[in-house]
C-alpha cells in the first residue's frame, strides 16, 4: 500500500491532474500533494499511535473486570488529546488558506483580451464555437475538438443544450458543469503545444462514457493556419468516388442532422461535418478517425454506440464507399 | 440461625412472586400468536429484528448487483451489460445501499431494537407507528425491486439530477418510482427519528440524567434530529420532481423560467447530512465497543457527546460541496471550503478520544473489536481523502472521478459496516440467546477487510488517472484496465467475508453456546435484560447510577415498583434529570398499521400513474387510520377507574 501511494506522484498521460499542462492545473497539482502529504503524515502517526495502545497491554483469555483509570493517566491523556485536537486545527488551517489561495491563483488569470471559445454539452458529443465579435458571420463550428494556441489565455464560455454535463480536461483544469440555462466560464491556458484528453464528468444518460473530446494546442501560427482552414466552406469534391459521395449525402437522411458548409446540409442536430476529416476522432472521442471506422459508423452507429442520436444507414456498399469517400475529402 | 431461615424464606417467596409477576407480565406484553398475529406485532425487540434482516437482505442484493458491475469493468469496452442495463444496476446499487440498507439498518433497526433497551423502558414510544414504518419501508423496497425485475429500474444515478430525470429525458416510469421510493423510506426514516426523540426523552430509566446518557443513545438522537430537519429537503425535491413529471408543473424546466440547480441545492441540503446519519451512529457503535472491550470508561464522555452534536450541526453547512463545479461564486465557495474543513475537528476529537480509551484500558481482541480496529484504519484514510475533496480547488480535479468512489466507500463502508459488522458481533447474544463463533468471525473480518482494501483502494490512483464516475465502459488504450482487474478480484474476497458471516450466523442459530445475559461483561442497561429480551424487557424496570449502569450500580440499587402489571404500564421521566413524572400506557398489537401501510403503498404507487389515486387513497387511509386509533370499550373503562384510583389516593 505505500508503495502504491508513493507511486502517486509518478504519473504522467493525457488525461491526469498530476501531469499538468497549464498554470490553472499546476496550482492545483501543488495543493493536492501539500493535502497528500499532509494527511498521509498524519494517517501514519494515528495508526502508529493506534497499534502501539493496543499491543501494549492487551488482556488474554477471559475478560477481565472493569477498572478505574487512576486520575493521574486520565489528566495526561486529556493534555495529550488536547494538543492533538490543536495540531489538528492548525493543520487544517494550513490546507484552508492553501486552498484559498489557489482558488484565488486560478481564477485572477480572467483577462478581456484573451481567445474566446463557446462550447454546447450535447447528448453525447461537443459542440465548439469560435465566436468572432467583429464579423460576427464568421464563426467556426466544429466538435469535440479544441484547438488552441499554446501560451494564450482562453475563455472557454460553456453551457448545455439538453441534460448537465461537465467540461473535464484534468492536464489543463478542474472541471465546470454544463448546464440548460446557464453559462459556466473556465479560464485556462496551455503552456506547451500537445493533445490532451478530456471526458464529460457528469453523469448524462446512455453513453455517458462515450463523451470525450481533445484538447489540440498548437503555436500560434499553427493555430492561425488552422483557424483560417476551419473559415473556409468545404472543398468541391475531386474524384468522381467524392462526387457521388455528396449525392449520397444529401439525398439520405444524413443531411437531416448535419451541417456542410457549401451545400444545401445546414442541420444542428449533429456535429458540423464542414472539416471533419481534419479531426483525429469521430463519435466523441469514441474511434479513431479512419476508413474502417467511418464506414462502420455511417452503417450502423447503434452498434458502437448503443443509444445515440445517430440511425443506422442502410445503404448499398458503392453508395457507402462513396459517401466515406466524400467526407473523408472535407479537410 | 433463625435469621438466616427467615431471609432463605423471604428470598423463596420473592422467587415465587418474581416467577407469578414474569407470568403475568408474559401473557400482557406476549405478541399475539398466528399468522395474523405476526402482522399485529408491535413490541420494539420483534420489529427491530424485522427491520435489521430486511435491511441486511437490501444490503446482500445491493452488493451483488455491485458484483455485476465490477464483472463489466473488469474489461474495457465490454458488452457484458448494455448501457442501459449498468445504468439500472449503478443506480439500484447507490439507491437500495443509501435508501434500504445504510439508513434503515444503521438508524431504524438498530434504534428500534436496542435504544428501548438501553434506556430501560418496556417498549420504544409510538409502537403502532414503528410497525407501519416497517411495513412501509419493505413494501417500498420490494416494489422497487418488482419495477427493476421488469425493466422499469431507476436508471439515473441515486441522486437522479434533473433535467437528466426530467419528462423529457427519461419517458416511462423509471424516476417516477425512484422518487416513490424516496418518499416511502422518508416516511418510514421520520415515524422512528420522532419515535427515537420521544424515547429517549421521556421514557428514560430514573436517574438517566442527560450527562448519563449511553453515547449510543446519544448518537442516534442526535442523528433522528438530523433526519427531522433533513428529510423535508429531499421530499420537496423529489415531489417537485415528481410533479413536473406527472403533473406538468415546471420547476426545474429552464426553458420557462425553471431552475436545475434548486434541485441539486434541495437534494445536498439532505443528501450531504445523509451521510452523517449514516455513520454517526457508527462512531456511537464505536465508543460502545470501545468501552466494554477496553474495560473502562470511554474517555472523553463530554467530548464525545459535543463532537456527536456539533457533527450534526456542521452537516448541514457543507452540502455545497457536491457542487463546488456548478458555477458558484467563489466567496460562497470558500465559506463551504471552511465548513468542509471544520467538520474534521469534531470527526478528529472522536478518534483521540479511543485511541486515548484504548491506550489507557486493558484491550480484549474479540470480533467486535476487531472489526473497530478495522474500523479505525478504513475511516481515517476515508476522512483524509475528505479533505481533498473539501479543497475546491482539488475537488474541481477529483470530483466526479473513481477518487471519490474510493472516498464515500472508505468513509460510508468504514464508518457504517466496519461498525455494523461489529455491533452484529457484540449485540448478537443479546437478541438471539447465542454466542457467534469467534474463528469464523476473525475469518470473515480479515477476508471482508482484505477484500474492502483491494477492491477500494485502486480507485484512488483510477481517479488521478482521470477516470470519471458512472461509466459503463472505458477505452482500452486509457490505462485504466488492470486496475479495474485488480478491484475485481477484490470483489470476490469482499464477497467471500460477506458468506463467512452469513454462515457464522446461520450456524451460531442452531449450535452456538447459550449466551449469558451479560456475556462481554459490558455496562449497558440492555446486558441487564435477559439474552433474548423477554416480551416484557425487564421484569424489574432498572434505576441508574452513572455513566455505564451496570458497572457503576450501587450494591442495593433501587428498582421502579408500583406500576401496574396487569396492563402495558410505563413510567414516563423528566427530560433533563429523569426523575419520574407519570405514567402513561403504551398501545396494544392491532391489525391497523399494516393495513394503513398497505393502503398508502397503493396511494403512492398509484400515484406514479394517475396523479387521483392520491385523492382516492386518501379514502381507504382515512378509514385504516380511525381504525387505528379506535379507542376499545375495555380499554377506556380501565382508565376511568385508574383514573379514580389515582386522584383518590
Amino acid at each position: 500500500m505505500i508503495a502504491l501511494l508513493s507511486a502517486v506522484p509518478g504519473f504522467r498521460g493525457p488525461q491526469t491532474p498530476l501531469d499538468p499542462a497549464g498554470p490553472q492545473a499546476l496550482h492545483i497539482e501543488h495543493t493536492l500533494f501539500l493535502i497528500f502529504w499532509i494527511t498521509s503524515v498524519v494517517t501514519v502517526v494515528v495508526l502508529t499511535v493506534l497499534a502501539f495502545g493496543v499491543l501494549r497491554q492487551h488482556a488474554k483469555g477471559e475478560i477481565p473486570p472493569p477498572f478505574e483509570v487512576d486520575p493521574q493517566t486520565e489528566r495526561r491523556a486529556t493534555w495529550i488529546v488536547g494538543s492533538a485536537i490543536g495540531v489538528t486545527v492548525i493543520l487544517l488551517f494550513v490546507m484552508m488558506i492553501s486552498s484559498f489561495i489557489t482558488s484565488h491563483r486560478t481564477a485572477v488569470l480572467a483577462n478581456s483580451s484573451a481567445l474566446k471559445i463557446n462550447v454546447y454539452g450535447h447528448e453525447w458529443w461537443w459542440e465548439i464555437e469560435y465566436p468572432n465579435e467583429e464579423q460576427p458571420y464568421r464563426i467556426v463550428r466544429t466538435a469535440n475538438e479544441i484547438h488552441v494556441p499554446a501560451g494564450t489565455i482562453v475563455d472557454i464560455h460553456g453551457t448545455s443544450r439538453d441534460v448537465i454535463h461537465s467540461f473535464w480536461a484534468p492536464n489543463i483544469h478542474g472541471k465546470k458543469d454544463l448546464l440548460p440555462g446557464y453559462w459556466n466560464d473556465l479560464t485556462v491556458e496551455v503552456d506547451h503545444p500537445g493533445t490532451w484528453r478530456g471526458q464529460c464528468a457528469e453523469f448524462c444518460g446512455l453513453q455517458h462514457a462515450h463523451m470525450a473530446f481533445n484538447i489540440v494546442a498548437q503555436s500560434r501560427e499553427d493555430f492561425n493556419n488552422w483557424y483560417n482552414a476551419q473559415l473556409k466552406s468545404a472543398s468541391e469534391p475531386q474524384t468522381p468516388q467524392a462526387i457521388h459521395g455528396r449525392e449520397v449525402f444529401l439525398s439520405h437522411p444524413c443531411m437531416m442532422c448535419h451541417t456542410i458548409r457549401g451545400t444545401t446540409a445546414n442541420s444542428t442536430v449533429g456535429p458540423d461535418l464542414t472539416h471533419v476529416a481534419s479531426r483525429s476522432m469521430i463519435a466523441a472521442g469514441t474511434l479513431v478517425n479512419n476508413t474502417g471506422n467511418l464506414t462502420g459508423w455511417i452503417a450502423n452507429a447503434q452498434s458502437i454506440k448503443p443509444g445515440c442520436r445517430m440511425p443506422p444507414n442502410p445503404m448499398d456498399a458503392n453508395d457507402l464507399n462513396d459517401l466515406v469517400a466524400y467526407v473523408e475529402s472535407l479537410r | 440461625m433463625s435469621e438466616q431461615k427467615a431471609q432463605l424464606v423471604l428470598e423463596v417467596a420473592s422467587r415465587e412472586s418474581s416467577e407469578r409477576r414474569a407470568e403475568n407480565l408474559t401473557r400482557v406484553w406476549a405478541e399475539p400468536a398466528g399468522v395474523w398475529g405476526w402482522f399485529k406485532a408491535v413490541h420494539h425487540t420483534t420489529i427491530g429484528k424485522r427491520y435489521i434482516v430486511t435491511a441486511f437482505a437490501f444490503f446482500l442484493a445491493a452488493g451483488l448487483l455491485a458484483g455485476a458491475m465490477r464483472l463489466q469493468l473488469a474489461f474495457p469496452e465490454a458488452h457484458i451489460m448494455s448501457p442501459d442495463m449498468y445504468n439500472q444496476v449503478f443506480t439500484m446499487h447507490g439507491t437500495v445501499m443509501m435508501f434500504l440498507f445504510a439508513v434503515p439498518m444503521m438508524f431504524e433497526a438498530l434504534s428500534v431494537y436496542l435504544v428501548p433497551l438501553m434506556v430501560g423502558t418496556r417498549n420504544i414510544a409510538f409502537p403502532r407507528l414503528n410497525a407501519f414504518s416497517y411495513y412501509l419501508f419493505l413494501f417500498g423496497g420490494l416494489t422497487l425491486f418488482a419495477f427493476f425485475f421488469v425493466n422499469s429500474g431507476p436508471d439515473r444515478g441515486w441522486f437522479a439530477y434533473v433535467p437528466l430525470s426530467g419528462p423529457d429525458y427519461t419517458p416511462g416510469k423509471r424516476a417516477d418510482m425512484w422518487a416513490q421510493l424516496i418518499t416511502f423510506t422518508e416516511v418510514s426514516a421520520l415515524a422512528v427519528a420522532v419515535e427515537v426523540v420521544v424515547t429517549v426523552f421521556k421514557l428514560r430509566a430514573p436517574g438517566m440524567s442527560l450527562n448519563r446518557i449511553p453515547v449510543f443513545v446519544w448518537g442516534q438522537v442526535v442523528t433522528a434530529f438530523m433526519v427531522i430537519f433533513a428529510m423535508p429537503g429531499v421530499v420537496i425535491a423529489s415531489t417537485m420532481l415528481l410533479l413536473d413529471r406527472t403533473a406538468s408543473t415546471q420547476f426545474y424546466n429552464p426553458a420557462v423560467g425553471g431552475d436545475v440547480l434548486l434541485y441539486q441545492h434541495l437534494f445536498w441540503w439532505f443528501g450531504h447530512p445523509e451521510v452523517y446519519i449514516i455513520f454517526i451512529p457508527g462512531t456511537a457503535i464505536v465508543s460502545t465497543i470501545i468501552a466494554t472491550f477496553s474495560r473502562r470508561h470511554v474517555f472523553g464522555y463530554m467530548a464525545l457527546v459535543l463532537s456527536l452534536i456539533a457533527t450534526g450541526f456542521i452537516a448541514f453547512g457543507l452540502w455545497v460541496h457536491h457542487m463546488f463545479a456548478t458555477g458558484i461564486p467563489q466567496m460562497s465557495e470558500s465559506f463551504f471550503t471552511a465548513a468542509s474543513m471544520m467538520i474534521a475537528i469534531p470527526a478528529g476529537t472522536q478518534i483521540f478520544c479511543w485511541i486515548a480509551t484504548v491506550a489507557t484500558g486493558k484491550v480484549v481482541l474479540r470480533t467486535p473489536m476487531l472489526w473497530v480496529l478495522g474500523f479505525f484504519f478504513v475511516f481515517i484514510l476515508g476522512g483524509m481523502t475528505g479533505i481533498f475533496v473539501a479543497s475546491v480547488p482539488v475537488d474541481l480535479q477529483v470530483h466526479d472521478t473513481y477518487f471519490v468512489v474510493a472516498h464515500f466507500h472508505y468513509v460510508l463502508i468504514g464508518g457504517a459496516v466496519f461498525p455494523m459488522f461489529g455491533a452484529f458481533a457484540y449485540w448478537f447474544p443479546k437478541i438471539t440467546g447465542r454466542m457467534m463463533s469467534e474463528r469464523l468471525g476473525v475469518w470473515s473480518f480479515w477476508l471482508f477487510t482484505i477484500g474492502f482494501n483491494i477492491t477500494f483502494f485502486p480507485m484512488h490512483i483510477l481517479g488521478l488517472r482521470g477516470m470519471p464516475r458512472r461509466v459503463y465502459t472505458y477505452p482500452a488504450g486509457a490505462g485504466w484496465t488492470v486496475l479495474n482487474q485488480i478491484e475485481s478480484c477484490g470483489y470476490v474476497l469482499l464477497f467471500l467475508g460477506v458468506l463467512v458471516f452469513l454462515v457464522n450466523v446461520w450456524r451460531s442459530l442452531r449450535t452456538g453456546p447459550i449466551a449469558s445475559s451479560n456475556p462481554w461483561g459490558a455496562g449497558g442497561l440492555e446486558w441487564a435484560a435477559d439474552s433474548p429480551p423477554k416480551p416484557y424487557n425487564f421484569l424489574d424496570l432498572p434505576t441508574v447510577n452513572g455513566r455505564e449502569a451496570l458497572w457503576d450500580a450501587a450494591p442495593d440499587q433501587p428498582i421502579v415498583a408500583g406500576l401496574h402489571e396487569d396492563v402495558r404500564e410505563m413510567l414516563t421521566t423528566r427530560l433533563m434529570d429523569a426523575e419520574p413524572e407519570g405514567r402513561d400506557e403504551f398501545p396494544e398489537p392491532t391489525i391497523w398499521p399494516f393495513v394503513a401501510a398497505v393502503v398508502t403503498t397503493a396511494l403512492f404507487i398509484g400515484s406514479i400513474f394517475r396523479p387521483v389515486a392520491v385523492s382516492i387513497g386518501a379514502i381507504p387511509l382515512a378509514i385504516a387510520l380511525i381504525g387505528w386509533f379506535w379507542p376499545t370499550r375495555q380499554e377506556s373503562a380501565r382508565r376511568r377507574e385508574r383514573d379514580i384510583w389515582q386522584k383518590n389516593s
